[in-house]
């Protein structure tokens, strides 16, 4: 480990910012997964991401929320690097992983989204058949290597993503003919599928109906047994329903990070405050 | 539980390889096109520019009364064989035009044969071993010069490829392209605005617009037959004139123009018409005003472009009989004439070494005006073009 | 009189008619007006309409009467057809003067004349395709009056006649009625075509991937309208550089090989043909790669799947059916494409599967039949219409099914966009 970054150490669940405590320092029980530090991202000239500090804990649920254009969807991509698929971006900071800086050009971004997975705001299924939607990146990956493996872990993927049940008899139809809501649930097995550490999600379920959203929340809950779950959401009562932890973004600032119970009964900050009670955003 | 990253990095080593490998495959495809552009366009440079350098030898032309009916006579007999018999049949006409000529002596400089002007350029020739030590002496003497082909621009085609040039082929270039455009270019933006903005969304306009699309596919050699069949046989539209060359193109040239006039109008935003209805101008009104305006580079560059396809076509030229050889520039829309592609394909026909570089030559020329027209076109696409 | 001096008194007394109806017009409606009265339109909407009554039927009426005296050999003495409809115009005139009432709606009736000249011109896109469907049927339909439409589609030997033999110099086979089997001319189209698209479809292909999926903005920035060029370049001087450049260097190769090349060889034109074709291919490649949804590339790569691993098992499979359609297309052009094959392709009829060898097509035997000195009734000049009409056939079958393709290539994406 780089020894800079050893000097930032900090204690579990404090973020810090100018010196300004922001979350209140408490035991936590639960390993250490991705660690943020002093994160600054421009998009261009645009400065999306200021200074932003955070530890997101293994097998845990973290909800992301704050107003739209906040930073949520561009501080998540930067946890498997998908932004840079996106131009002119410049990235500072460290986003560390398993002793690893993922950002050092050491790292192999294809590597590390093997081991971060991510699920979509809108369904992005390929124009594949069920079965293959799933056993087609383990495939790639060397993951299952008989037929029969590969069967079988199409039918755990679907099962943990709750939807085996509901497709076991048409596999091989086109991912594309499914419901909006059991498409999203198609791209969280094929996620889970590749046997990841963490899996992101960008407000995966604003483009669902009310049950097909319980059903991906209870899902999360379910999956955080297995993964880490780090997810974007607008909607407050889901991040309080889902979420063990919570991340609250402004203009780009982290501005409070907290344990989901204490964020929405008795947020540190103002802001936080005013934007769960609904004063602002 | 999870493999780390330096385990998963090892494994991907050989899936990187082989994507790395289909970039370097298709950035070599893309190589490999270019290439062929650069090959092509060399090729012909190499091949075409001899054709603007053409061999002039100094004669003393002696106006004496053989001459008067056989022009080799004004020549020495050394030379009369390398003269190009094109100025030798000059001499009679000459000095009947102007008596005064006769018994007098002049030194000028003429074209050579081509045979001559091959072998100055290096290229295969049908001289006698005494003849090239001629020239030889004669180039020493700068009496044998290559000069500037000022012929090739200025005359038609003909036998003798030193006398071959393009002039002919250009005017009936010019002339097809008048009745091309003067029909392709109304219709086709009349059209495009009746779809676009007048027609009801029926399974008439429907029809129209397949068979619109379709049409840009078709074969040019089918509109060829339509010429034939239409236009000659039918209506007695005069055969090889630049009559029924135009109308055959502008058949074929008006789905390009219906199609980019329709896409100029779409890009015109609706805000735009709305305002003017508001203003309670009629749908007509709100065209011609407001629309047409906007959308004219967008229409003027589909035109350009759509009438540079029509300057290259040959094939239904062919046919409609507009491969004639034309040593004569004539401004006419019904007597036979010929355009660049076809004079270039005539040429091409030829077995003389010399009609290689002609064609070439006119291949260069054909090439300059469509970049040209192109490039047009994109500056004007560029210079207007708007974000909405 | 001579027609086109008919024809130029004609144009100069309607020109005078329409200008006089213009002011005549527009003084009347500039009267009323100045009387204080209300009108529904402005002056000069009541002039142009003025105009178009004295100008429109005595066009029509002209129009009429000269297609008829042409086409239909109808003998109408010209004094008489212009004499009348100089006095329609005038007549037009006169209701068009008289119409000019403040409650006449002028606007309305324009535009709906020039909505009426509008639409007849789109119709005329139509008229064309019919033209060309009906034109070659009919001469079609002349030449299988005389030869066997089964031997046409079934037979091995095309020989049309002596004059076209004598043309390429085998005079002394065949006798005077000649024989029409087109299958040598299919395959050897059907080769030519081969050769074309194994040239320009992985090029082509593979280039648009290159641009669309790796490349540089700066490099597909330039590389784009260079490909362009090439499409941009005549076929004629395609088919120079075939004769000329690309046909002895085949023969070379071939020599070198130890095989033996005709120097008008089916290689030489199928892949200079390639060459013409690769822009179209990538440009329309390149439209439908792109057109596959970004969330499909993002979807795939979040999985950690490289690059290539998401062309070759996401976006290329999303794209097929557009890059089928591309191909199709890019087929039946080459199937019609006729300059090259004329310059660098055989003459001769030769049904084999050696594309070292010479061998003619459907467009090279419509130019010779049509280019000879043949009479137009004779059976060698109709064999073009034939060939013509089953090019036609095939290319816009093949135009169809492209576009249906495409068409649900596009509504896919369009509906998955939620
Ligand atoms: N590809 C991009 N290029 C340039 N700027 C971008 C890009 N993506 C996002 N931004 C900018 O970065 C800021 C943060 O955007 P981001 O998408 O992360 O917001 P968000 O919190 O996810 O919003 P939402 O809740 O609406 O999804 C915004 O100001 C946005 O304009
Ligand atoms: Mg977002």
């Amino acid at each position: 480990m780089n020894s800079q970054v050893a000097e930032r150490e900090m204690t579990p669940m404090t973020s810090q910012r100018a010196g300004q405590p922001v979350t209140r320092n408490e035991q936590v029980n639960h390993d250490l997964s991705v660690r943020v530090r002093d994160l600054n991202l421009w998009y261009g000239e645009n400065q999306a991401l200021h200074d932003v500090n955070i530890d997101v804990f293994q097998k845990t649920v973290t909800a992301l929320i704050g107003p739209s254009g906040c930073g949520k969807s561009t501080f998540l991509r930067c946890l498997n690097r998908m932004n840079d698929l996106i131009r002119d971006v410049r990235i500072d900071g460290l986003v560390e992983m398993d002793g690893r800086d993922v950002n050092e050009p050491k790292m192999d971004e294809v590597a590390l989204r093997r081991r971060v997975g991510m699920v979509f705001q809108k369904p992005n299924p390929f124009p594949k058949s069920i079965f293959e939607n799933v056993a087609y990146a383990p495939r790639m990956h060397d993951l299952v290597s008989r037929r029969a493996d590969q069967d079988e872990l199409v039918e755990r993927s679907l099962r943990d993503a709750g939807l085996w049940e509901e497709v076991k008899d048409k596999l091989h139809q086109p991912g594309t003919s499914l419901s909006g809501g059991q498409q999203q649930r198609l791209c969280i097995a094929r996620a889970i599928a590749v046997q990841p550490d963490v899996i992101l999600m960008d407000e995966p379920t604003s483009a669902l109906d009310p049950i097909s959203t319980a059903t991906i929340e209870d899902l999360m809950d379910k999956l955080k047994q297995q993964f880490t779950i780090v997810t974007v959401t607008h909607n407050m009562q889901q991040a309080a329903r889902v979420a063990d932890y919570t991340a609250f973004f402004h203009l780009g600032e982290l501005i409070e990070y907290n344990d989901t119970k204490t964020m929405f009964s008795n947020p540190y900050t103002k802001k936080a405050e005013d934007y769960i009670t609904g004063r602002y955003g | 539980m999870s493999q780390s990253f330096d385990e998963i990095t090892t494994q991907l080593k050989r899936r990187h390889r082989k994507s790395a490998r289909l970039k370097w495959l298709s950035m070599a495809s893309l190589g490999v096109a270019l290439l062929f552009l650069i090959v092509f366009f060399a090729d012909m440079l190499n091949k075409g520019l001899p054709a603007f350098q053409q061999a002039m030898v100094q004669v003393e032309v002696n106006y004496n009364e053989d001459a008067e009916t056989m022009g080799r006579a004004a020549l020495e007999p050394d030379i009369a064989p390398l003269v190009s018999r094109s100025f030798e049949r000059l001499i009679p006409g000459m000095i009947r035009d102007n008596p005064d000529l006769l018994g007098t002596t002049e030194t000028r400089w003429v074209l050579t044969n081509s045979d001559v002007d091959q072998y100055l350029k290096g290229h295969r020739n049908e001289l006698s071993e005494d003849e090239r030590a001629a020239i030889d002496e004669r180039v020493e003497n700068e009496q044998v010069e290559m000069k500037f082909n000022t012929t090739f621009f200025t005359h038609g085609d003909s036998k003798m490829a030193e006398r071959a040039g393009i002039m002919a082929a250009a005017v009936g270039t010019i002339m097809t392209m008048l009745v091309t455009l003067a029909v392709a270019f109304p219709i086709g933006v009349m059209t495009a605005i009746y779809l676009e903005e007048f027609a009801p969304d029926n399974r008439f306009t429907q029809a129209i617009e397949i068979n619109i699309n379709n049409l840009a596919a078709i074969p040019s050699i089918l509109f060829g037959l339509l010429g034939l069949a239409v236009f000659i046989n039918f209506f007695g539209v005069p055969r090889s004139s630049p009559m029924v060359g135009g109308l055959t193109l502008a058949l074929m040239t008006l789905p390009v123009i219906i199609i980019s006039t329709r896409a100029a109008l779409r890009s015109v935003p609706d805000s735009i018409r709305q305002g003017a209805f508001a203003v309670g101008c009629s749908r007509w009104q709100v065209v011609r005003d407001h629309v047409l305006p906007l959308a004219l580079p967008g229409i003027m560059t589909g035109s350009i472009i759509g009438l540079a396809q029509a300057m290259g076509e040959t094939a239904p030229l062919i046919i409609v009989g507009m491969v004639a050889f034309i040593p004569d520039v004539s401004a006419s829309f019904t007597q036979a004439a010929t355009v660049l592609p076809a004079q270039v394909f005539t040429w091409a026909g030829e077995p003389e070494r010399a009609f290689v570089e002609k064609t070439a030559g006119g291949i260069l020329v054909l090439l300059a005006v469509l970049i040209f027209m192109n490039a047009t076109a994109v500056l004007l696409r560029k210079k207007f073009e708007r974000r909405w | 009189m001579q027609t086109n001096q008919i024809f130029l008194l004609f144009c100069g007394i309607l020109l005078l008619l329409g200008l006089v109806a213009f002011f005549l017009g527009r003084a009347k409606a500039a009267r009323v007006r100045g009387a204080g009265i209300s009108m529904y339109a402005q002056p000069d909407q009541y002039a142009w309409f003025t105009v178009l009554a004295t100008a429109g039927p005595a066009l029509v009426v002209s129009g009429v009467g000269a297609f008829l005296m042409l086409l239909l050999g109808a003998q109408i003495p010209t004094t008489y057809l212009l004499v009348g409809s100089l006095a329609i115009a005038a007549g037009g005139l006169a209701i068009g003067v008289l119409q000019i009432r403040p409650d006449f709606h002028a606007r309305q009736a324009i535009e709906r004349v020039i909505r009426l000249l509008l639409a007849g011109a789109a119709l005329i896109s139509i008229f064309t395709t019919f033209g060309i469907l009906f034109s070659i049927i009919f001469e079609a339909i002349r030449f299988f009056q005389k030869e066997s439409l089964w031997e046409f589609i079934t037979g091995t030997t095309w020989s049309p006649g002596a004059s076209f033999l004598e043309a390429a110099g085998r005079a002394e086979e065949g006798g005077s009625g000649g024989q029409f089997g087109s299958i040598p001319l299919f395959a050897g189209t059907l080769m030519i075509t081969c050769i074309a698209m194994l040239v320009a479809i992985p090029i082509g292909l593979m280039s648009s991937i290159y641009m669309s999926e790796f490349a540089p903005h700066s490099v597909r920035n330039i590389a784009k309208p260079m490909l362009e060029i090439l499409a941009g370049i005549p076929t004629v001087v395609y088919g120079f550089f075939a004769a000329i450049t690309v046909a002895p260097v085949i023969v070379d190769v071939a020599g070198m090989l130890g095989l033996d090349a005709a120097y008008n060889n089916a290689v030489a034109p199928g892949i200079v043909m390639g060459i013409m074709i690769i822009p179209f291919i990538s440009s329309l490649s390149d439209d439908v790669i792109n057109s596959v949804p970004d969330s499909m590339r993002q979807g795939a790569l979040a999985l950690g799947m490289t690059n290539g691993e998401t062309i070759k098992y996401v976006v290329l499979p999303a794209a097929l059916p557009g890059i089928i359609s591309a191909s199709l297309l890019a087929v039946s052009r080459a199937l019609g494409e006729t300059m090259i094959v004329v310059m660098a392709a055989g003459m001769r009829p030769n049904l084999t599967a050696n594309p070292l060898e010479d061998m003619t097509t459907v467009t090279v035997s419509i130019v010779a039949a049509l280019t000879g000195d043949q009479e137009f009734e004779s059976s060698a000049t109709l064999s073009a219409f034939a060939l013509g009409l089953a090019l036609f056939v095939v290319t816009l079958t093949l135009n169809i099914v492209s576009v249906v393709m495409i068409r649900r290539f596009r509504e896919k994406y369009r509906i998955n966009d939620l």
